[in-house]
């Protein structure tokens, strides 16, 4: 393609703002985003989620300027170079947009351990060359060399360990993390791109009641969260919920427990939904804690992990009275970013 | 020059105290919850916050035509009489909770009515 080419997939009356992007004039008409009038005109763009979520879809404006609901959730740094998402800009006058520069998004990070602790989830810790500031229960996204790029919750906590930690899932066909399960070795290096995301531990509101649900690696950020509030002296009590099939995906079992004898205000709940033991709660992790607790109001919620549970969850926690402002969620859909844009 | 409905009833951080409450109505009321199952929470929330800035009095900038279009595939799934009365029973009832005097009450319920017909594409 070496021509510019302008879209008339709108008819000519509908008022619209025109979005520059490589050799394409794209019309956006009011209401439409960037994306879906670069879609629609057959523009190759990366994205995923298209809620504002997952970055993947970052671009810089390079004339014109987007509105600033466009930039929720962006990096300061990058926010002052113009980046802004182009899933969630509905532009209100003409742009012209470019891809992001990979060293304004990406930094490298040198995996230093890598731990089997069940049959399907390792954890690995990494050291990034750039310090990182974040918080846990962001989520940082990785990429390979050849550009497979994939998202990862953050379990550790920065104050309390130097070291960047993911629990990664081996999922089935998932070449990101059968990759890591199987392959990644300490001293390898990998890009990094982030920290984004809003679920984590805002200080304040000391004594508020904490309910934390996650099942299968969802517990990543949960326990990062839970470490977080605990050194950050939280007085409330914290409920974590671990939901997995058998006794075999409670991964962290020890350490929760641990945490549990050490801290009077730490309740750690292994849930299964299909196993037997003796030590454990039977059901779904969501189920059961809801019954334990029937009224949420002026509880801080964290719903982590399979996003038919997250969802599900949410509403049953607003209803029972958990303000939504209240309910923080990481849903775990948006992990399979893509790196070509889907057909 | 007098103060506005929206004014009076306290502007956006009265929409703001009541976007929970009502939405959680509107969710625990089996009739009207299906109608909004299949969106996402944040997003349902945010345009429960257009609708109650609207039935407020405040600025917005929906016209007749955007409500029919907002509802048209509810009415197709059989959105009716019924449900906009629970609805605007829900409405009454947070603003009731909120302590918000009554004849303020009246006028916001004034605005709700007369989209009625926009809302239900007759
Ligand atoms: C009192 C009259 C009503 C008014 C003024 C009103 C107003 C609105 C407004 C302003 C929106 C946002 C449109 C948008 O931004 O896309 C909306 C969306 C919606 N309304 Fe209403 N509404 C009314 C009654 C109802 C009733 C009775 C129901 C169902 C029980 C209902 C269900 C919905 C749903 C499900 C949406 C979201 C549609 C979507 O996700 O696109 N509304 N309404």
């Amino acid at each position: 393609m070496t021509t510019s080419s302008t879209d008339n997939t709108l008819p000519p009356e509908t008022p619209a703002a025109r979005v520059r992007y490589g050799d394409k004039i794209v019309r956006c008409a009011p209401g439409e985003t960037v994306l879906e009038g670069l879609l629609r005109a057959g523009a190759e763009i990366p994205y995923s989620c298209r809620n504002g979520t997952c970055m993947t879809c970052i671009s810089r404006a390079v004339r014109g300027t987007v509105p600033a609901e466009a930039q929720k959730g962006i990096k300061d740094t990058l926010r002052g170079q113009d980046y802004f998402l182009s899933c969630i800009c509905k532009p209100t006058e003409d742009l012209e947009i470019a891809p992001p520069e990979d060293a304004d998004l990406f930094g490298r990070a040198a995996v230093t351990a890598v731990d089997h602790l069940s049959k399907n989830i390792c954890r690995v810790r990494l050291t990034s060359a750039t310090p990182l500031y974040y918080h846990a229960g962001q989520f940082l996204n990785l990429r390979r060399d050849d550009g497979l790029t994939r998202s990862y919750s953050l379990a550790s906590v920065p104050s309390l360990e130097p070291y960047l930690e993911i629990h990664v899932k081996r999922l089935p066909g998932g070449q990101m993390s059968n990759w890591i399960y199987d392959d990644l070795q300490p001293g390898v290096s990998i890009d990094i791109q982030g920290p984004s995301g809003g679920c984590f531990y805002f200080p304040g509101n000391k004594a508020q009641p904490m309910l934390l649900i996650g099942n299968g690696s969802g517990l990543a950020p949960l326990i990062g969260i839970a470490r977080d509030a605990l050194k950050d002296g939280h007085t409330g009590p914290i409920h974590l919920y671990h939901g997995t099939q058998f006794s075999g995906g409670l991964y962290l079992d020890d350490t929760l427990r641990q945490m549990d004898a050490d801290h009077g205000n730490f309740f750690y709940n292994a849930c299964l939904s299909r196993g037997e033991d003796a030590e454990c709660c039977h059901g779904r992790a969501e189920d059961i804690a809801l019954a334990d607790h029937t009224d949420l109001s002026d509880w801080r919620v964290f719903l982590c992990g399979y996003p038919p549970m997250v969802r599900d969850a949410q509403r049953r926690a607003f209803l029972a009275g958990a303000a939504l402002a209240d309910i923080y969620i990481d849903a775990f859909e948006l992990r399979d970013l893509r790196t070509e844009p889907r057909e | 020059m007098t103060e506005s409905l929206y004014e009076r009833i306290g502007g956006e951080p009265a929409v703001e105290a009541a976007v929970d409450l009502f939405y959680r109505k509107v969710l625990h009321d089996t009739t009207t919850a299906p109608f909004f199952f299949h969106t996402d929470m944040d997003a349902q929330r945010a345009k429960q916050k257009s609708f109650l800035t609207m039935v407020f009095g405040g600025p917005n900038e929906y016209t007749g035509k955007d409500l029919r279009t907002a509802h048209a595939q509810l009415v197709k799934d059989g959105l009716n009489d019924s449900h906009f009365d629970a609805v605007a029973g829900h409405l009454q009832a947070t603003l009731e909770e909120l302590g918000v005097a009554a004849d303020t009450v009246s006028e916001v319920m004034a605005i709700a009515g007369s989209t009625r017909d926009d809302v239900l594409n007759r």
